[in-house]
């Protein structure tokens, strides 16, 4: 009896910390969210800020974004669409990469998987300038597809992919022969489905990466209305810009998409990861 | 693949081997010699394109003087100019970015996965959210929140807490110490949670059998971290400590969200900074591309010597 209201003591005594260290992780997305109703003089002057005036907060800053940044939109649209291009592609091409590297045994196959791991090794931004280049003289700067391209079979997801499917049980592969099935039939009809967990742990982790992406977009677009959200909020924080009420208030409408792809996937998520089994 | 996918209705088992063969074509392409390729065909695609040659194209323009129109073969002369006091302050700047996130982004996450894991918590899933979901947030985002919290006026938040604790308002964005910890302090709020959920993954495959031995022996709390879970957390400590690294060396959007591409002294200029003010701001990509050589070697040696040295290699594969 005694030793279990001193298990409850430490328990409780440990919750509270932990809580105080989410307060901190979350503080600032609670800051952005409270700001963003927050007149843009008051921010401008104070910053995020601790002395927050309720009765000045007001729906004005979202009222213009909804009403007059048409601009705002169309980067909303661009990254969704190149968002939803690269997760569609690199979860097919890099499953089924991952996968034979897994299941099959052919000439090559550990140096496929030795060249995958050296890819995660160099830093992408030492091939962008190369790369650059190869999209002018492609001409396909300024497009969507020159700006999914690189991500459309990431090593990162390739290894994943061949650690869960490491794990896929081999007999149903012969027990599908012996029905007559073609290997790419036993892929798409029976070991995809299975793969099912790191397929949603990674459609949350390329669409993330994809959503945030900065730095390539940031080279290959050039106009303004191709601009996906991260480029064109940052030209938005200009040294002279003054539009903080664009900004701020458009930040929050940007984690929205992201927050639901998390919540739409987010069971399967730890779980994809675990049985992914991430070995250094 | 769609085509191949109607057809399969046709194919007969291979290990039968049927007398009439009905499309000798797509047979081939359906032996188990040929299918693992076609499979990673897609890779092989990227990887020539993608990789290959655009890292061969880096090392050959990092020879070059590219001017629109006139491209010269100039020997070395790129790579002595990169030994310039600006590179050096982009190269300490990130080195010191890097030492600290390493510090931060491997030790913060494992405490906190570890007490996540046992059961002296509640609200559990709760935490793990919150933690995580300022890695759903991008940098520029993330870095236009901490820009309006560590602004310049006496009323910002961060200058609010400065002053209950006795000093003077900090001019955050144009001091050497604070630009570092302002830095350091958006990755690290960025990626705890998701090293933390790697730490979590590995902290479930541990064999709950090995905790209920040690309390058998009679192990005490410490005990058990010292000699099982920290045993076991290693080879994730390895991979989340590498990754920070080589992330640490790449790292450009911390530094450009706060000052773009000039901050007063360099105080926030990276190597991939650098990379990109002289690639493609200056228009010098032979330059760039050398510093961007220098940038590979760079990371290629310490990662090696640090997974020689965490004994990584000597485990073997599988």
């Amino acid at each position: 009896m005694n030793s279990k209201s001193k298990g409850n003591g430490i328990k409780w005594l440990a919750t509270i910390g932990f809580a105080f260290v989410s307060l901190i992780a979350l503080f600032p997305i609670i800051g952005l969210l409270i700001s963003s109703f927050r007149p843009s003089s008051d921010l401008m002057r104070d910053g995020i800020s601790f002395s927050i005036d309720l009765t000045k907060l007001n729906f004005d800053n979202y009222a213009y974004i909804f009403q007059e940044a048409s601009q705002y939109w169309s980067w909303y649209g661009n990254s969704l669409i190149i968002s939803g291009m690269t997760i569609i592609l690199s979860l097919f091409f890099s499953s089924m990469v991952g996968y034979a590297l897994a299941v099959y045994e052919f000439k090559g196959r550990n140096l496929f998987f030795v060249l995958v791991l050296l890819i995660l090794m160099i830093p992408f931004e030492i091939l962008m300038l190369p790369l650059y280049q190869l999209m002018v003289s492609a001409q396909i700067v300024d497009t969507y597809f020159a700006v999914v391209l690189p991500l459309i079979v990431a090593p990162v997801a390739v290894f994943f992919f061949r650690q869960f499917a490491l794990g896929l049980p081999k007999e149903l592969m012969d027990a599908a022969r012996i029905d007559g099935s073609t290997e790419y039939g036993i892929f798409f009809r029976i070991m995809l489905p299975l793969m099912g967990p790191s397929l949603a742990a990674m459609a949350i982790l390329q669409g993330l990466a994809s959503w945030n992406n900065f730095l390539w977009p940031l080279l290959v677009l050039r106009s303004n209305s191709m601009f996906t959200l991260p480029i064109g909020l940052a030209t938005l924080l200009t040294p002279y810009g003054n539009n903080y009420d664009i900004l701020i208030a458009g930040s929050v409408l940007t984690i929205i998409p992201i927050i639901i792809l998390f919540i739409f996937f987010q069971r399967y998520f730890v779980a994809g990861l675990t049985s992914g089994g991430v070995k250094g | 693949m769609s085509s191949n996918l109607s057809e399969s209705k046709v194919s007969t088992d291979l290990n039968k081997k049927p007398f009439k063969e009905p499309n000798k074509f797509f047979k081939f392409l359906n032996s188990k010699k040929v299918v693992p390729y076609i499979f990673v065909f897609p890779f092989i695609i990227s990887f020539l394109i993608l990789t290959l040659y655009p890292a061969v194209r880096g090392i050959i323009m990092s020879f070059q003087s590219i001017l629109p129109g006139q491209v010269q073969f100039i020997g070395l002369d790129n790579y002595s100019r990169v030994a310039n006091a600006n590179f050096f302050k982009a190269l300490s700047n990130t080195s010191i970015y890097v030492l600290l996130t390493v510090l931060i982004l491997t030790i913060v996450p494992m405490l906190l996965a570890i007490l996540l894991d046992s059961k002296y918590l509640k609200f559990k899933t709760f935490f793990r959210a919150s933690l995580f979901i300022p890695a759903l947030t991008s940098t520029i985002v993330g870095g236009m929140i901490f820009r309006l919290m560590f602004s310049e006026t006496d009323s910002s938040v961060a200058n609010q807490i400065v002053s209950l604790l006795g000093a003077d308002s900090v001019d955050w964005r144009y001091q050497a110490w604070s630009a570092m910890f302002l830095m350091v302090i958006l990755g690290s709020w960025r990626w705890i949670g998701v090293n933390l959920l790697y730490f979590l993954a590995q902290l479930q495959s541990i064999p709950a059998e090995l905790y209920e031995a040690a309390d058998i022996d009679g192990a005490s709390g410490f005990q058990k971290m010292r000699f099982i879970t920290i045993p076991h957390l290693k080879p994730i400590i390895i991979f989340v400590s590498t990754i920070t690294i080589i992330n640490g060396f790449r790292m450009f959007e911390e530094s450009f969200v706060f000052w773009e591409t000039s901050s007063p002294g360099n105080i926030g200029l990276t190597v991939v900074g650098y990379i990109y003010q002289q690639g493609i701001g200056q228009n010098d990509m032979g330059f760039g591309s050398a510093i961007g050589v220098v940038l590979m070697l760079i990371i290629f040696v310490i990662s090696i010597i640090y997974l020689i040295l965490t004994g990584t290699f000597k485990r073997g594969d599988e």
